[in-house]
Parts: C-alpha cells; sequence; structure tokens
C-alpha cells in the first residue's frame, strides 16, 4: 500500500501541488531534450543516406568541438573559426568517402558499421593528437544567465540551443522532402544499385551527407561543449543519443526531435518525483529503460519507416 | 545433326557502323579478377531496334548488361578486354553517371524500386541527371503516367507496397525519366503474371516505336522475348553461340529445341547437346 503510494498516487500529488514548479521542470527537461536531439540528428541523416549506423557519431562532435576551440585559441576570431571548422568538417567528409565508403560499395550494413568503429578510434586519437587533450572551454558569446518568466526560471543559452536545433531541424526536414538531392538522398539509403543504376553519383551523395553530418556535430560540439567543456567525454554523448534514435526511430529526422524532447523531460520528471522511491539517479538509466520498452513494442521506432515485408 | 548457318553475322556487317547506337566488341569480363564471366561477347544495338539477349541461367545476360551499363564496378567486376562504344563513343571507362547522361539507362533484374518512397517519387528520381528544368521533366512525368495509366493511380503509395507488375512498371518508368535513347532491360518478366508480361512487353513496344527508345533485353522466356524484338543473340557460359533476326531465330531447329522447349522429331540425345556446345562459332 506504501508502495503504491508512492509510485502512483504520490508524484501526481506533488505535481499538483506546485504546477510552477512543475512547468520548470518540463521547460528544463525540454531544453536538455534539444541537446540530445542534436545529436541524434548526426546519426539519422547518415543511416537516412547511407543505411550506416555511425558509431563515430560521437566522434565527430569531440572533432568538431576541438578543431573550434583549437582555432579559437590560436586568436582566430569566431566567424572565422566556425567557418574554418566547417571547412574541415566538408574536407573530413571527402576523406571519408575517399578511404572507406569507396571501397565498401554495396556491402553489409553490418561492414560499414565496423568501418564507422574504427573510424570512431581514429577520429579521437587525430582530435586529441592534432590540439591536446586538456579540457578546454569554449565561449561561443551567449551568457549563461537565467532569467524569469512567470515565476519559471528559464536559462538564455538553452533557450539559445533550442531555437538552434528548431532552425536546424526545419531546414533538414525540407531538405529531406523537397529537393532534388534530398529525394537522392533518400533512395540511396533504400538501395545503392538501384540509386547508381538511375544516375545517382554515390560518391556525391556520401559527400555531402557526411558533410552535412558533420555540421550538425559542429553545431552539438558547440552547444554541449559550451555548457560542459571540450573534453574527451564529448564522445560520450552519443550513448544518450542511442535511445533517443530508438524512440524515434532511426530514419526520421522529427522523431529524432521528438525522441530527444521526449528523453529529456521523461527523465527529468522520473529524477524528481519518483527518484524518492528510488533512490535517486533514476537519471542515469531512466532513458535506456525507455528504449528497451520501445523495442520489445515498437521496434521502428515512433515515427521510423516501418520495415517493408511483402509476402 | 546439321546445323542452321549463323545468318545474322552477316546482316550486323551489313548494318553499317554509323547506324550502331551501342557496340559491344569482343568483351570480357572477369569478377573478383579471378572469376572468368564473359569471354569474348560482341554485339550491335541498331538505333531504334529491340534487341534480345537469351540463354540460360548464369549465361551471361545479366553481366553484359551490367557491363554497358557499368554497373559491374561495384561488384567488383572488370571489363578486360574489349570495347564498349555508344554512338561512336568508348564508354567502357564511364561511371553509371555519365552514361545515363549519355541516354543509357538499367532497368535491373528484379526492380529494385526505392521501397519507401512514393511511386512518384521514385519516378522523379529517374530524372537526377537531367538538366533541363522542372518544366520538361513534369512533361516526362505526364508520358509515363501516359504509358503506365496505373502508376498514376498509385503515384502517392509507398513503392515497397505496390504489386510485383506496379513495381515493374515503376522500374521501367524511372528509367524513362531519364529520357533515355536507350534502355537496358533485364529480365522484365521475372516473378509476373503471362498477362503481365504481355503488358509490359507491349508498353515496349510501343515506346520502341513512339518514342525511339532502343532496348536491349535481357530474358529467359524465350518465346516473348523473340516475338517482341528485331534480333536475338544467344549466350552460352558467357559466349555468343548464335544470332540472327528474330524471325530466323524462332524457327531454328536448335533454338526451338533448347530454348523454346518445341521439338520437331524425337527427344535428342545429352551427347548431341555437349557437341553443339562445344562448337566454336563465335567471331
Amino acid at each position: 500500500m506504501e508502495l503504491l503510494n508512492i509510485l502512483f498516487v504520490a508524484p501526481f500529488l506533488d505535481m499538483a501541488d506546485s504546477p510552477v514548479f512543475f512547468a520548470e521542470v518540463v521547460i528544463t527537461g525540454l531544453l536538455t531534450g534539444i541537446m540530445y536531439s542534436l545529436v541524434a540528428l548526426g546519426f539519422v541523416l547518415i543511416f537516412k543516406a547511407s543505411g550506416v549506423f555511425n558509431f563515430a557519431q560521437g566522434a565527430m562532435v569531440l572533432f568538431a568541438a576541438l578543431t573550434l576551440v583549437g582555432l579559437m585559441e590560436r586568436g582566430v576570431p569566431i566567424p572565422f573559426a566556425l567557418a574554418g571548422t566547417v571547412l574541415v568538417m566538408i574536407a573530413l567528409a571527402m576523406l571519408i568517402e575517399r578511404m572507406m565508403l569507396r571501397h565498401l560499395v554495396n556491402q553489409e550494413g553490418i561492414i560499414l558499421f565496423m568501418a564507422t568503429i574504427g573510424l570512431n578510434f581514429l577520429l579521437e586519437g587525430a582530435g586529441q593528437i592534432a590540439w591536446g587533450s586538456n579540457v578546454k572551454v569554449l565561449d561561443i558569446g551567449i551568457p549563461d544567465q537565467s532569467f524569469e518568466v512567470y515565476g519559471i526560471l528559464l536559462n538564455q543559452f538553452d533557450l539559445f540551443a533550442a531555437g538552434t536545433g528548431a532552425v536546424l531541424v526545419t531546414t533538414l526536414a525540407v531538405f529531406f522532402q523537397k529537393t532534388t538531392i534530398g529525394r537522392a538522398l533518400r533512395a540511396v539509403a533504400d538501395d545503392h544499385q538501384a540509386a547508381l543504376s538511375v544516375g545517382i553519383p554515390l560518391k556525391t551523395i556520401w559527400v555531402i551527407v557526411w558533410s552535412v553530418s558533420g555540421i550538425v556535430a559542429l553545431v552539438a560540439g558547440i552547444m554541449w561543449g559550451a555548457k560542459s567543456g571540450v573534453q574527451f567525454s564529448l564522445s560520450l554523448i552519443a550513448l544518450k543519443a542511442l535511445p533517443v534514435l530508438i524512440l524515434g526511430g532511426f530514419t526520421s529526422v522529427p522523431g529524432a526531435i521528438i525522441g530527444g524532447l521526449i528523453i529529456g523531460v521523461g527523465e527529468k520528471i522520473a529524477e524528481i518525483y519518483w527518484g524518492p522511491a528510488f533512490g535517486g539517479a533514476i537519471e542515469g538509466w531512466f532513458a535506456y529503460m525507455l528504449a528497451l520498452a520501445f523495442l520489445m513494442f515498437r521496434p521502428q521506432g515512433l515515427f521510423g519507416e516501418k520495415i517493408i515485408e511483402r509476402v | 545433326m546439321s546445323m542452321t548457318p549463323p545468318t545474322g553475322q552477316q546482316e550486323a556487317e551489313q548494318v553499317a557502323p554509323a547506324q550502331a547506337l551501342l557496340t559491344v566488341n569482343n568483351i570480357e569480363v572477369i569478377y573478383d579478377h579471378v572469376i572468368l564471366v564473359l569471354k569474348g561477347v560482341s554485339l550491335e544495338v541498331p538505333e531504334g531496334g529491340i534487341v534480345a539477349l537469351l540463354g540460360a541461367n548464369g549465361a551471361g545476360k545479366t553481366t553484359t548488361l551490367k557491363a554497358i551499363s557499368n554497373l559491374l564496378q561495384a561488384e567488383r567486376g572488370e571489363v578486360t578486354k574489349g570495347s564498349i562504344e555508344c554512338m561512336g563513343e568508348r564508354v567502357d571507362r564511364l561511371s553509371p553517371n555519365e552514361l545515363v547522361k549519355r541516354g543509357v539507362i538499367q532497368v535491373m533484374e528484379g526492380r529494385h524500386c526505392f521501397e519507401h518512397l512514393t511511386v512518384e517519387e521514385n519516378l522523379l528520381t529517374g530524372a537526377y541527371t537531367r538538366r533541363d528544368g522542372r518544366a520538361a521533366i513534369d512533361l516526362s512525368l505526364e508520358k509515363v503516367y501516359h504509358y503506365f495509366p496505373r502508376l498514376k493511380e498509385r503515384r502517392t503509395a509507398q513503392a515497397g507496397y505496390t504489386s510485383g507488375g506496379e513495381q515493374q512498371m515503376t522500374a521501367l518508368g524511372r528509367a524513362l525519366m531519364a529520357d533515355p535513347k536507350m534502355i537496358l532491360l533485364d529480365e522484365p518478366s521475372m516473378g509476373l503474371a503471362p498477362q503481365l508480361v504481355e503488358e509490359i512487353f507491349e508498353i515496349v513496344r510501343n515506346l520502341n516505336k513512339k518514342e525511339s527508345v532502343s532496348f536491349l533485353l535481357a530474358e529467359q522466356n524465350t518465346t516473348i522475348a523473340l516475338e517482341y524484338s528485331d534480333y536475338g543473340y544467344v549466350l552460352e557460359t558467357g559466349r555468343v553461340v548464335m544470332d540472327g533476326d528474330a524471325k530466323s531465330l524462332s524457327d531454328n531447329e536448335d533454338v526451338k529445341e533448347f530454348y523454346l522447349g518445341l521439338s520437331s522429331g524425337g527427344r535428342r540425345s545429352y551427347r548431341d547437346v555437349k557437341h553443339y556446345r562445344r562448337r566454336k562459332r563465335w567471331l
């Protein structure tokens, strides 16, 4: 009886007790969620366009952030440093196509996946060799200050991150659905060979998609780096993106966003209202439990493409 | 056993090279650096013609088509000898993308539609290489819907959920969207009901007549292929063993016996078959 009360009654009473606090929890959750979504987006892009689960996405986030900080430390002004990093990410995409993907056309997804594991190690190493392995501070000039709206505490930086995420997602969604290149990207994801046969140049498409995903990694790297410093552990936030992907579906850009938001809000609410029942620290594993439940009941995620099976 | 002389070779020579849209000269294809698949295949497709490539499983029909469209590259296959010319230009080192731009496009065996794209999106991917603007592409789309009215009804359906016939039509329509001079059509009858096969071949004939698209089609269904084509080549274990116009091929005793399942007098022994296969009559 006591247990039932703690699990199913008390949390809701708490929520009803102070709606302003509840709203604050939800908003904090949403803002964290956007940050997860940013990382998940990079995965979705590459998965959509080449059917590869890019294990190196986390390393790309780290690599991008390290490059940016490295340039800024050498006194390059922010706009130029940003442009320079974008160029580096595009060059990286070309290199990846040239050295890795070109030789693996028509191979099983799992083989490409293995290749990205290798890429992961390579990038983590290369980034630190080039820019050092100390924790670096990234300051892009957005103040990390809080202010109050209707009694709800909001963080300016989080809002900025959310805005960036929203713009990025809208652009990408339009790009994928409405443009010729976007359509070609989706075609390549479905069938490499058929795409080749209608004259879609795989090489160009891969460079485009890895560049875009490199730029998304840069954005994620900036946001996370500015929040918690640019350091090795940045590449581990990729792990947090996994449940987001399982929830939203590996193939859906909106899914990555909604999935991120659900996980962000879910883990904050779980931590605050249900945390005491479990002795706290739910935040660490809540997302994975949710993902597990999804794998059992809806393996393609909320918005993922259904696995087409004709009988 | 008497062999009918190959009338085709002389005829092919009469067709002047200037008229040939595609010429394949004695090509050899090796997979993975070791597996010799084509051992000197030569053929010609005249402008505005429908040419059939006949033969059993593993004879090298698909490989020949892929050698021309250069989809071989993606399968670790390589043209090691001979040449392929399209309108007088060597094309055997060009990427599929370049070839599609020059008007040669392949429709692969087993249809290969983009499952998660709608039928219309599938068609539009075919226009990827075109640079003549939205209006011209819309016009082509209308044309495809004219030839395949069923695709118009299903335009918003996800291609993965359409029937086999509709997928074959989508694949053919997608190739048409590239505004091709020539379509390499691989096994269009595969897995389709006889009636649908007729329908598809009728459309091929129509496209050939009205849109002056040339076809090189690989087909196991010899009866229907010869019915709809002007000229045919018979492949066996990577070699052209016979060629001729469709009429003479379907009258040929050997073709009747081995590919059409018709025989004029009694069954012949397998030794004759062996003997027949060993005879080198190409080139």
